[in-house]
């Protein structure tokens, strides 16, 4: 047998040795589990990247190497701190001040994850499923009050990039570089990258009413997008992190 | 074979002990050390040698330069976008190819419970590389948490001989306890709990990605080593390094004992961050005339500069026959 603790000699220092090694392995992994917390308090539920398994999988299988991060043309992931517990290192996204507008066409985080985290049998954005936009602040809507909009989405200062297709089909450029004139605000409409995720339904049948809400369909990947753009405070329309569609 | 076993137990927490039998060159050399005349030499050689005084840093300094620059080449495969090696140290691609740490990735499926095909890749690429580089030599020629704790460590002991901190040693069984322990954590809890506090991957995702607030116990662990117990983390907790260990268990790269040129005087073992793996360096401990050391050596090299007498100097296996 091999002895792991103590030995035979009944001496007081082998035996505070003992005592501080039971004491110290225990502090590490008391220390270890505090990651647990926020996990089952669910202190912050996070949006993930595309392809993202179930979260509790997710958590697991993610090693942790920020790998999807490094391939982000828009720099739209981040990883988890301390305060995420067992999300420490784990890929999040934070849509509205960075969405995934799928620059990268094919998916290159998913492709990048070494572990299978992000799930690799997805290969085309619309079969992503992040999450669910929602129009959760309908008051601050411009287009449910039938305004228009003026200028950077986000004012000058907003760092946020965004592929124009218009403008470079292959770079990203700062949203605060690409003021809009829009009679009717459509922002989030217009700059999704999943053609008929959200559509405009006016608001009443009265042709002169201009009163428009923004419906998003099943079509809607969760990518945040619309939550980047718009342009009210806060935002009108967010994404909630993996929320499924209902009819 | 029976020495690898015993090295094996000691990496585990066992404490060396003197061996009841001794081959007969071993025999032969004990006999001729303990002579009067032979004792006298060896005071008379180790007198000399501390009159002289010599530093030696030549594999620290490699060492550093190999931590550094591995550690670099992550940075500014991202920062700069030169894609050597991207992603941590946890897991990365080395121009294009997977690499996984081995702990993590365990880790990973312990707690994912699927194979995942990437990482059997990714692992045995690294199982190979660390198998013929000498295991733990992860420790010591990568790991940035290494270099800290190294720099930690001469504070310590700077400290300690001004009577300032007084180094509380661990049972070194505590490591294989916790090895157990977050291995059952990650199939329980279903997380890889171990990651969570693990500083050397947040150190390397530090370094490419950013401040974290994890870095602040990062920063509590090496003050823990400064003034409570010298090198605590790679001693006594680390489960990388115990994966490493059993890697390089059966590596051609190891340091080797000569029996013969060795004065018995330890310096070896005050340098050494895992002195167990020296014991046959003390009289009557060494059961063979030549031997290798055990499988924890981080393959370091700090008791290769500190040895006077070249009694113990790095090797590889086949390759001295091959050559």
């Amino acid at each position: 047998m091999i002895k792991l603790f103590g030995s035979s000699s009944p001496d007081s220092d082998e035996r505070r040795r003992f005592l501080r090694s039971a004491l110290l392995g225990s502090a590490i992994a008391a220390a270890s589990l505090l990651g647990f917390l926020p996990v089952v308090k669910r202190w912050s539920q996070r949006l993930r990247p595309p392809g993202a398994i179930v979260e509790h999988e997710f958590l697991a299988a993610c090693i942790k190497c920020g790998q999807c991060l490094q391939v982000c043309p828009v720099k739209a992931i981040r990883l988890g701190d301390a305060p995420d517990g067992y999300g420490l290192g784990v890929p999040y996204i934070e849509p509205r001040e960075q969405a995934c507008d799928f620059s990268c066409d094919a998916l290159q985080c998913i492709l990048a994850c070494p572990t299978g985290a992000l799930n690799h049998t997805l290969s085309v954005k619309e079969q992503v499923r992040m999450g669910l936009a929602r129009l959760s602040n309908p008051e601050s809507c411009l287009a449910r009050q039938g305004k228009g909009f003026k200028g950077p989405a986000r004012g000058a200062d907003f760092p946020g990039i965004h592929r124009y297709a218009e403008i470079d089909r292959w770079k990203a450029i700062p949203i605060a570089d690409h003021p809009y004139d829009l009679e009717s605000c459509d922002l989030c409409v217009r700059e999704c990258p999943i053609k008929g995720a959200i559509v405009m339904k006016p608001m009443s049948d009265d042709p002169s009413d201009r009163r428009r809400t923004p419906e998003v369909t099943a079509d809607c990947t969760g990518c945040g997008m619309c939550e980047m753009i718009c342009p009210a405070e806060a935002s009108a329309i967010t994404v909630e992190p993996r929320a499924v569609w209902r009819a | 074979m029976k020495m690898l076993i015993e090295g094996f137990m000691v990496m585990l927490g066992k404490a060396p002990v003197r061996p009841d039998r001794y081959t007969p060159e071993a025999e032969a050399l004990l006999a001729a050390k303990r002579t009067p005349e032979a004792r006298e030499a060896r005071k008379r050689m180790i007198a000399e040698e501390k009159a002289a005084k010599h530093k030696n840093h030549f594999w620290r300094n490699w060492r550093w330069v190999s931590i550094i620059l591995v550690n670099l080449l992550f940075v500014l495969s991202y920062r700069i976008d030169i894609q050597v090696v991207e992603g941590a140290l946890t897991g990365s691609r080395f121009v294009g190819f997977h690499m996984a740490d081995l702990n993590s990735a365990l880790q990973v499926m312990l707690a994912y419970k699927h194979v995942v095909i990437n990482l059997v890749i990714g692992t045995s690429t690294v199982l190979f590389l660390w198998w013929l580089f000498g295991g733990r030599s992860f420790c010591a020629w990568v790991c940035p948490y290494h270099l800290l704790a190294e720099i930690a460590e001469q504070l310590h002991l700077k400290l300690a001989a001004r009577g300032l901190v007084k180094d509380h040693p661990l049972h070194r069984g505590t490591r294989t306890v916790l090895y157990v322990v977050f291995a059952l954590l990650a199939v329980i809890t279903g997380y890889t709990v171990f990651e969570f506090i693990s500083p050397v991957g947040i150190l390397s995702r530090a370094f490419t990605y950013g401040f974290s607030l994890a870095l602040l116990w990062v920063g509590f662990l090496l003050v823990i080593e400064v003034i409570y117990s010298r090198r605590f983390w790679c001693r006594y907790i680390c489960p990388i390094g115990m994966t490493y260990g059993v890697v390089g268990a059966f590596s051609p790269v190891k340091v080797t004992y000569d029996m013969e040129k060795c004065l018995h005087e330890g310096e070896c073992r005050k340098v050494c961050m895992v002195p167990h793996v020296l014991s046959m360096t003390r009289m009557g401990y060494a059961e063979d005339a030549k031997m290798d050391i055990g499988a924890d050596c981080t393959r370091c090299g700090m008791c290769v500069e500190v040895c006077p007498t070249k009694a113990l100097k790095f090797e590889v296996k086949g390759l001295s026959k091959l050559l």
